[in-house]
């Protein structure tokens, strides 16, 4: 469904990913993890198409689609979608103008209301987006636009960070079905950065990448992996892996 | 073309003017320095030209030049002539009047308009005016309005005002407005065509535990410069200001001016410039000034000025909008200002002006 291949990305003119490779196939969830700087956002934001950050080499290809040097509109009415991490506060701009948009390319119309209740986010409808709105809430509120969006392929980046105990059953309950993740048989992919790997309690993944210093340098199990990383932390798992691998 | 009183009715929409009774609780016109019409459609309003007030009320007179000086500068005295006209509203005392008054100063022929008007909220009324500010496409020439507004205890006036002129006028409001003890006075400015020159101070007079509200959206195009700013002087303990502009230069040269006076225990007053400078050529000052005069008082300013940040059209863009809906969202967005019973032509006018705006970047 997504292939990256040998994807080089820099940001303000330094290189932060070097010659990633990835291939996700459909109904397939990877999970990302990787420390601070390690390139995890910069990947996700190159595949949505941040202008920020520059494709240096390699390609993005999603649905047999070669989406590189696509505008991030098109990319999205392709069936991509992503939550971000910190999103703009844009004064004026009202969350629900936003959902109607989403609503609409998802073909969801009728359930902006039924969904902002879900999310808990029906007080925040009429307010300026982003505006004054906690870490959870805007976590919520991302999750709620994806779930009105209905995107075929979710980079959701850091989903669980910031949303307190109360509601990360709720976040995590709609991240599992935006990825279908209940269904036997899926159409839907995606990629979750995850630091503490708190939103695998309540979504499961197929496969867990670690990226160090902007290269895939772990693929595997999602639970193997984090049990490594709590135990020898990304270094000592790194160089196991490195060790697996020869 | 539909025309009343020898003005085209769509040119009079654009600025608010309806001439219905279901939606208005008076209207008056004046084009040039003659009144066409004036009329009152709710037994608490009264709306007439001010030559009929003062033939009406002999105190009519002691209200002109009660908070502006004839002296002040050129145009205050070239208005302070015999054949000055203009309008007179007034709201009874205890009259609650949600219903706007309409009333339309238009320019026809060329020369000079010179208006002065008297506006009085009695004790305890409410009142919402709309008035609306245009010329004829040929005319060339300048108004001169002096406006002097009297919100009298407890009472409520707001007051939107949308200019809608071309580029060869030039325009130089004098208001001043009076806001007494426990009073609320709502100034609502809107600017989105282009004009020569606007150069406007109005100041309002604020009372005990009184309150002024300066709202202004403000849209300069290519050779137009608009000097435009909000002046509250907190009197009396208690009272408060907040005066809001937001200015988008698509060309033109704008100052956004503010000032808030604090002298008197407990005042509080907060001013917010935010501009937004779409093209090269175009020019913000933002020039926001507070000023203590005694130890407890709480002011406050911010003043911003930029482009549109290209992370909130990508954010936005990764909603599924194209480039271009993410921008009039923003410039929309930065455009939202509160203002109640804006006429739904005038939304549609506002609209018009982001569709444009958004062609030119």
């Amino acid at each position: 469904m997504l292939r990256i291949v040998n994807l080089s990305v820099e940001v303000e003119g330094k290189r932060i990913l070097h010659n990633v490779n990835l291939y996700v196939k459909k109904g397939e969830t990877f999970a990302l993890f990787g420390p601070n700087g390690s390139g995890k956002s910069t990947l996700l934001n190159a595949i949505i198409g941040n202008p920020a950050y520059k494709v240096v080499g390699g390609r993005m290809i999603f649905k047999k689609v070669d989406i590189t040097n696509l505008p991030t509109d098109e990319r999205v009415k392709l069936g991509l979608g992503m939550s971000f991490q910190n999103p703009p506060k844009i004064n004026g701009v009202k969350l629900i103008d936003i959902l109607s948009h989403c609503a609409k390319l998802g073909g969801n119309e009728g359930k902006i209301i039924e969904l902002a209740e879900k999310l808990r986010m029906k007080d925040h409808l009429h307010r300026s987006i982003n505006v004054g709105f906690s870490g959870g809430e805007v976590k919520r509120s991302e999750i709620l636009q994806l779930l009105l969006m209905n995107p075929d392929f979710v980079l959701l980046d850091e989903p669980d960070s910031g949303v307190d105990l109360e509601n990360i059953a709720i976040v995590g309950s709609a991240i599992s079905e935006l990825l279908e993740r209940e269904k036997k048989e899926r159409e839907k992919g995606g990629i979750i950065i995850t630091h503490q790997g708190h939103i695998l309690d309540y979504v499961s993944a197929d496969y867990g990448v670690i990226l160090y210093k902007g290269r895939v340098a772990c693929v595997g199990d999602p639970k193997d992996i984090i049990a490594q990383i709590r135990k020898n932390g990304y270094e000592g798992c790194v160089a196991r892996c490195l060790k697996d691998m020869e | 073309m539909s025309e009343r009183y020898g003005v085209d009715t769509e040119k009079l929409k654009e600025v608010g003017i309806e001439f219905d009774p279901k939606k208005r609780s008076g209207t008056f016109l004046q084009k040039d320095q003659e009144v066409q019409t004036f009329a009152s459609f709710y037994e608490g309003v009264e709306v007439m030209s001010i030559k009929s007030a003062m033939e009406k009320y002999d105190w009519v007179k002691d209200y002109f030049w009660k908070l502006l000086r004839r002296d002040q500068d050129e145009f205050t005295k070239e208005a302070d002539s015999e054949d000055v006209n203009g309008y007179f509203i007034r709201a009874m005392p205890n009259a609650k009047v949600e219903i706007p008054v309409e009333a339309c100063l238009y320019l026809h022929r060329t020369g000079k308009q010179k208006v002065h008007n008297i506006v009085i909220a009695e004790e305890n009324s409410e009142i919402n005016i709309i008035t609306g500010c245009t010329s004829h496409p040929t005319a060339i020439g300048m108004h001169i309005g002096v406006s002097e507004f009297f919100v009298k205890k407890n009472a409520k006036l707001t007051f939107t005002m949308i200019h809608s002129w071309q580029n060869n006028i030039e325009v130089r409001p004098r208001s001043a407005v009076m806001v007494e003890d426990g009073a609320t006075y709502i100034s609502n400015y809107i600017l989105l065509n282009p004009v020569k020159l606007v150069q406007m101070y109005p100041t309002a007079y604020v009372g005990k535990n009184a309150r002024a509200v300066f709202s202004s959206v403000i849209v300069a195009l290519e050779g137009c410069t608009i000097d435009s700013g909000s002046r509250a002087v907190l009197k009396e303990s208690g009272a408060v200001a907040e005066i809001i502009s937001r200015t988008i230069s698509r060309g033109g040269k704008v100052y956004a001016r503010g000032q808030i006076i604090g002298e008197a225990e407990g005042v509080k007053g907060h001013l917010e410039c935010k501009g937004l400078i779409l093209s090269e050529k175009g020019e913000i000052v933002a020039i926001p000034e507070l000023i203590a005069r005694h130890p407890n008082v709480e002011l406050s300013h911010e003043a911003a000025i930029g482009k549109i940040a290209e992370e909130e059209i990508f954010y936005l863009m990764s909603r599924g909008l194209s480039r271009d809906q993410a921008v009039s969202a923003i410039v929309r967005g930065f455009m939202e200002i509160e203002i109640k019973g804006l006429p739904e032509v005038l939304k549609a006018t506002i609209d018009r002006a982001i569709e444009d705006m958004k062609s030119a970047l």
